[in-house]
C-alpha cells in the first residue's frame, strides 16, 4: 500500500512541476490523475493494493473538503452584504448546469444509440 | 483554572486539537447522513463544516490558527484527486464509447455555469470582485482561485463560494436529476462533477461507481474548459 501511496505523490509531484514549467491551466493533481490512468493503461489492470490505497483515499473524500469549507468563516460580512446576488448565482446556476449537462449527455447518448443505464 | 488555561494554551499550538476536532465533526456529519439514509439535504460536509465553525467562533480561535491543524486533511486533497484514475479507469470501455457526448456535455455545462453565474449576479447588482470571484465557482478549488486571481478577483472569497457550489450541488442535484427523471448514471455523474466538482463526486461515488467515474472525469474536463474560456469570455464581457 504505501508503494502506491508513493505513486500516487510521484504522479502529483510531476504534475505540479509540469502545470509550473508549461504553465498549465490545469492543476498538478489534476494531471496527476491523467499520468496514473496512463499507468492503468500500461498496466492493463488494477493492482489490488493499489484499489484499496484509492479506495482509502476517496471512500471519505467529502472529509478532505472540511478545512477548506471552514474557510467560509472569514467571508461572513462579504457574504452577508452581497448574499442576494451570490445566494441567487449560487443556487440557480448550480441547478442550470446540472440540467443543461445531464439533458444534454442524456440526449446525444440517446442519439448515438446506446442503452439506456439502470435508475437510482 | 490557570493550569486548565495552560492545557489549552498548549493543545491550541499543536495540530492535534484542530485535527481531531475535524475528523469528530466529520465523522458527526456522516453519522446523521448514513442516518438520514444518505439523504442529499443532510450534506455531511456542510453539517462538519457548521459544527467547527460553531466550535471556532466559541472559543475564539482564528481560521489561520485552525488550518495549521487542518492542513494535514486538507493536503490529501491532491492524492485523492490522482486516485480518481482508479474509477475512471474503470470505466474505460463506456467513456471511450460515448467520449463526444462527454466533451459536448461538459463543454455546454461549463459554459452555462460561467454565463449563469455573471448574469445573475450583475442582474443582481453584485459587486464587481463579487462578479469575478463567483464566476469560476463550479471548478475545483485550486483552479478556480487560479482564475479569480488573475481576473482580479479575491481568491479566498472564490475558495468560499466553490465550495458552497459543491455543497448546494450535492445537495440539490440529486432531486433536480430526478425531476427531470435522467435515469443514465453516467449523465447524473457528469452533471454532478460538472456543476460541483469534488464534492458533487464524493456524492456521486457514494451512491453509483458509474457515476463517481463520470463525476471524477467531469471535474478534471470543466477545470481545463473554464480556465480557457473564462478570461475569454470575461474580457468579451467587459
Amino acid at each position: 500500500m504505501l508503494h502506491y501511496f508513493t505513486l500516487i505523490l510521484v504522479c502529483q509531484l510531476v504534475g505540479e512541476l509540469l502545470t509550473t514549467t508549461l504553465r498549465l491551466p490545469v492543476p498538478g493533481p489534476v494531471i496527476g490523475m491523467v499520468l496514473l490512468f496512463c499507468f492503468l493503461i500500461f498496466r492493463g489492470k488494477i493492482p489490488v493494493a493499489l484499489e484499496q490505497t484509492s479506495d482509502a483515499l476517496l471512500g471519505n473524500l467529502s472529509l478532505l473538503f472540511v478545512p477548506a469549507g471552514v474557510g467560509v468563516m472569514l467571508h461572513f460580512k462579504l457574504l452577508e452584504a452581497d448574499m442576494l446576488p451570490i445566494g441567487a448565482a449560487l443556487i440557480v446556476s448550480t441547478v442550470l448546469t446540472i440540467a443543461v449537462t445531464a439533458l444534454l449527455m442524456t440526449w446525444l447518448g440517446r442519439r448515438a444509440g446506446s442503452p439506456a443505464g439502470d435508475g437510482e | 483554572m490557570q493550569d486548565l488555561r495552560d492545557i489549552w494554551v498548549y493543545l491550541s499550538a499543536s495540530p492535534l486539537l484542530h485535527l481531531t476536532l475535524t475528523l469528530v465533526a466529520y465523522l458527526v456529519g456522516n453519522w446523521i447522513y448514513r442516518k438520514g439514509k444518505m439523504n442529499p439535504l443532510l450534506n455531511p460536509v456542510l453539517i462538519a463544516v457548521t459544527i467547527v465553525v460553531a466550535c471556532l467562533l466559541l472559543t475564539g480561535t482564528s481560521y489561520r490558527d485552525y488550518f495549521d491543524g487542518a492542513q494535514f486533511v486538507h493536503f490529501l486533497l491532491g492524492p485523492a484527486t490522482v486516485a480518481l484514475a482508479i474509477p475512471l479507469y474503470r470505466q474505460f470501455e463506456k467513456v471511450r464509447r460515448s467520449g463526444f457526448a462527454i466533451l459536448a456535455s461538459i463543454l455546454a455545462g461549463s459554459l452555462t455555469a460561467m454565463a449563469t453565474a455573471i448574469g445573475i449576479g450583475l442582474l443582481l447588482g453584485g459587486s464587481n470582485d463579487t462578479l469575478v470571484s463567483l464566476a469560476p465557482k463550479s471548478v475545483t478549488a485550486a483552479v478556480a482561485m487560479g482564475i479569480s486571481e488573475q481576473l482580479g478577483g479575491l481568491p479566498s472569497l472564490t475558495a468560499v463560494l466553490v465550495i458552497l457550489t459543491g455543497i448546494l450541488g450535492a445537495m440539490l442535484g440529486p432531486f433536480v436529476l430526478n425531476l427531470l427523471r435522467i435515469k443514465d448514471w453516467s449523465a447524473r455523474g457528469l452533471a454532478l462533477g460538472t456543476a460541483s466538482h469534488g464534492i458533487g463526486t464524493a456524492r456521486a461515488l457514494q451512491v453509483n461507481d458509474v457515476a463517481g467515474a463520470f463525476a471524477g472525469l467531469a471535474m478534471g474536463l470543466n477545470a481545463l474548459a473554464t480556465a480557457v474560456l473564462l478570461p475569454v469570455l470575461w474580457y468579451w464581457i467587459f
